[in-house]
């Protein structure tokens, strides 16, 4: 059942279009993932689905009510998880979660407990005391979701909720998500990493220049995308000198050397790396570990709008 | 109930977040207080406590309401922590009333901090209170207001700061407080009306030293009027520059 449909929105700055025409649905439960690059719209649409900014054009239906019109009232089941931690500074985790909460109308008891449940899901308890201005940046963020869902919301917003953290805590708030996920929230996240979006989104947009270029469900996307093979291999020496040889001998494979001690490898067709690895051994270079590179969502986009553009046209679902 | 929760809430984070810091508390205090004192000193003494009241209520109002209101608010938006009350499902009215009680709560206290101090010094007795406190509450919506309203058109908070210094000492100089606006020079009488001040502090004249241009009636309803007609102008800035 779709809770959440907009239909050809669009906003403008003056003259200048941050979001362009875009439409999509979002099915109960599932989680939309909109992917693009700096400036791409991706926080202009969050923005006017959540009530902080106007459309200039075109509707939004958030669980069968009018997101423009009747935005107070879907503020009240949806919960927002911005991309700038925008908690009090001067106030300690759990004042303000309670107060977060008594935003929602939540009575003093309930928000309390709510409170409590949360620091400790979110591993947060001991630091519960201590001002939001003194929490680390992965911290941060964890309250800053926790104060996201405190009232239980329906649908939950994300704005890049893993962007400036450090890997552990991003796995950490990854992990929270599925969990939301599980409880059978609807989520719409944005996000700059093709991973992230791989690993915790059912559905996928990707969003260039603020219109959607390509919209569908992970698998779908994943399969299409045509995949060149990139493989680094971490070396004990420079192999800058033989590179011409490398290129000579392989003429197939592009051999880039990005830095001393290791060598890029791409291929159009699966690599079989026991040559590559032979050749080197027999010139006394050490392999000492080969790891697959995935393409970077920056050339994923190339590669769908450059395959978009040939075709002429653009995927909505 | 839920709107009243939030309302609450959001006044009591005010007041404990903003208001009941020390620097704060102490502006609302120290200014009045030494102006009171430089006053009285260079008088040697000949000029009555009770005379100098009105201008010290009305001075600890604008320095507790129009910039402590102009700054927090503008301080919020910069750290973002107010689009949170932004996403909260209340409306705006009651989001904007919340943030002026504090502010106004917090003038009305800081007003009556001189009126304690004088009680000790003088007799305060034959004044009305109720009209007082009347007058008190609506020259502190009024420069609430008017920091809300700076605090629309602010995008940092050093400009919020150089506004309200903009507006409150021109106010203080031009609502007949220090001079009385009979003594006002032609040009800038108009401007003197043009202030809700100016009705606040006629009224507190009029109760406390006995003299006054307009009758007491006339300046609430104007200063109501001056109220109506900020809050409508803030609201409708509000949601034209704050939900973009
Ligand atoms: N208030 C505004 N006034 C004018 N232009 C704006 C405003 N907000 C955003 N823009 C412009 O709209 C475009 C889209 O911005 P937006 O913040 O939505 O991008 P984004 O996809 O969230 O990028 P990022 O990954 O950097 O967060 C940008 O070019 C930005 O400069
Ligand atoms: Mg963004």
């Amino acid at each position: 059942m779709t809770i959440v449909s907009v239909k050809n929105l669009e906003k403008l700055y003056g003259d200048f279009t941050a979001v362009d025409n875009i439409s999509f649905d979002i099915e109960r439960g599932e989680v939309f993932g909109f992917l693009g690059p700096n400036g791409a719209g991706k926080t202009s649409t969050i923005n006017m689905m959540i009530g902080l900014s106007r459309p200039t054009g075109g509707s939004i239906t958030i669980d069968g009510m009018d997101g423009i019109k009747d935005i107070k009232k879907v503020q009240g089941i949806i919960g927002v998880i911005p991309d700038e931690n925008n908690l009090y500074g001067e106030m300690d985790g759990f004042e303000n979660l309670c107060f977060c909460a008594s935003l929602y109308g939540m009575a003093k008891e309930e928000r309390e407990k709510r409170a409590v449940e949360l620091l400790e899901q979110f591993d947060l308890t001991k630091a519960g005391e201590r001002p939001f201005r003194a929490y680390s940046k992965g911290m941060k963020r964890k309250l800053t979701i926790a104060a996201g869902i405190i009232h239980d919301p329906k649908i939950l917003f994300l704005d890049e909720p893993t962007t400036g953290i450090d890997v552990e805590s991003a796995r950490d708030i990854r992990g929270l998500i599925l969990d939301l996920k599980k409880q059978g929230k609807t989520i719409f996240i944005t996000t700059h990493y093709l991973e992230e979006a791989e690993r915790i989104c059912d559905l996928i947009s990707f969003i260039v220049k603020g219109r959607i270029v390509k919209i569908g469900r992970v698998s779908e996307l994943m399969e299409n995308i045509e995949r060149e093979h990139k493989v680094k291999l971490l070396l004990n020496e420079n192999v800058n000198t033989i590179k011409g040889e490398l290129e000579n001998h392989f003429s197939d494979l592009k051999i880039e050397i990005p830095d001393g001690g290791s060598c890029l490898i791409t291929s159009n067709e699966r690599l079989p790396l026991f040559p590559v690895l032979q050749f080197l051994e027999n010139r006394g270079i050490t392999v000492y570990e080969a790891r697959e590179v995935k393409p970077s969502l920056e050339e994923v986009f190339v590669r769908i709008t450059g395959a978009q553009s040939k075709r002429g046209e653009v995927g909505y679902r | 109930m839920k709107t009243l929760i939030a309302f609450w809430n959001i006044l009591k984070k005010d007041i404990n977040n903003y208001y009941l810091k020390p620097p704060n508390i102490s502006w609302g205090i120290i200014l009045p207080l030494s102006w009171a004192l430089m006053q009285l000193i260079r008088s040697s003494g000949n000029i009555e406590i009770i005379e100098l009241l009105p201008g010290l209520m009305a001075m600890s109002i604008l320095f507790g309401t129009t910039s402590m209101l102009a700054v927090t608010i503008t301080f919020e938006r910069r750290g973002h922590s107010f689009d949170r009350l932004l996403l909260a499902p209340i409306g705006l009215g009651t989001l904007v009333f919340a943030k002026l009680s504090g502010a106004i709560m917090f003038g009305m206290v800081n007003a009556f901090v001189p009126v304690v101090f004088a009680a000790f010094l003088t007799d305060l007795g034959g004044i009305n209170w109720p009209i007082i406190i009347i007058t008190v509450f609506l020259i502190a919506l009024t420069s609430a207001l008017i920091g809300l309203f700076i605090a629309v058109s602010a995008k940092e908070v050093f400009e919020a700061q150089t506004f309200s210094n903009f507006f409150r000492f021109p106010m203080l100089f031009l609502c007949g407080l220090f001079i009385p606006i009979a003594e006002l020079p032609g040009v800038v009488k108009p401007l003197s009306f043009a202030l809700p001040l100016t009705y606040g502090t006629d009224i507190l004249n009029g109760m406390i030293t006995g003299s006054s241009i307009f009758s007491t009636v006339s300046n609430i309803l104007i200063m109501i009027a001056f109220a109506a007609a900020l809050f409508y102008l803030c609201l409708r800035n509000i949601s034209k520059k704050w939900i973009l």
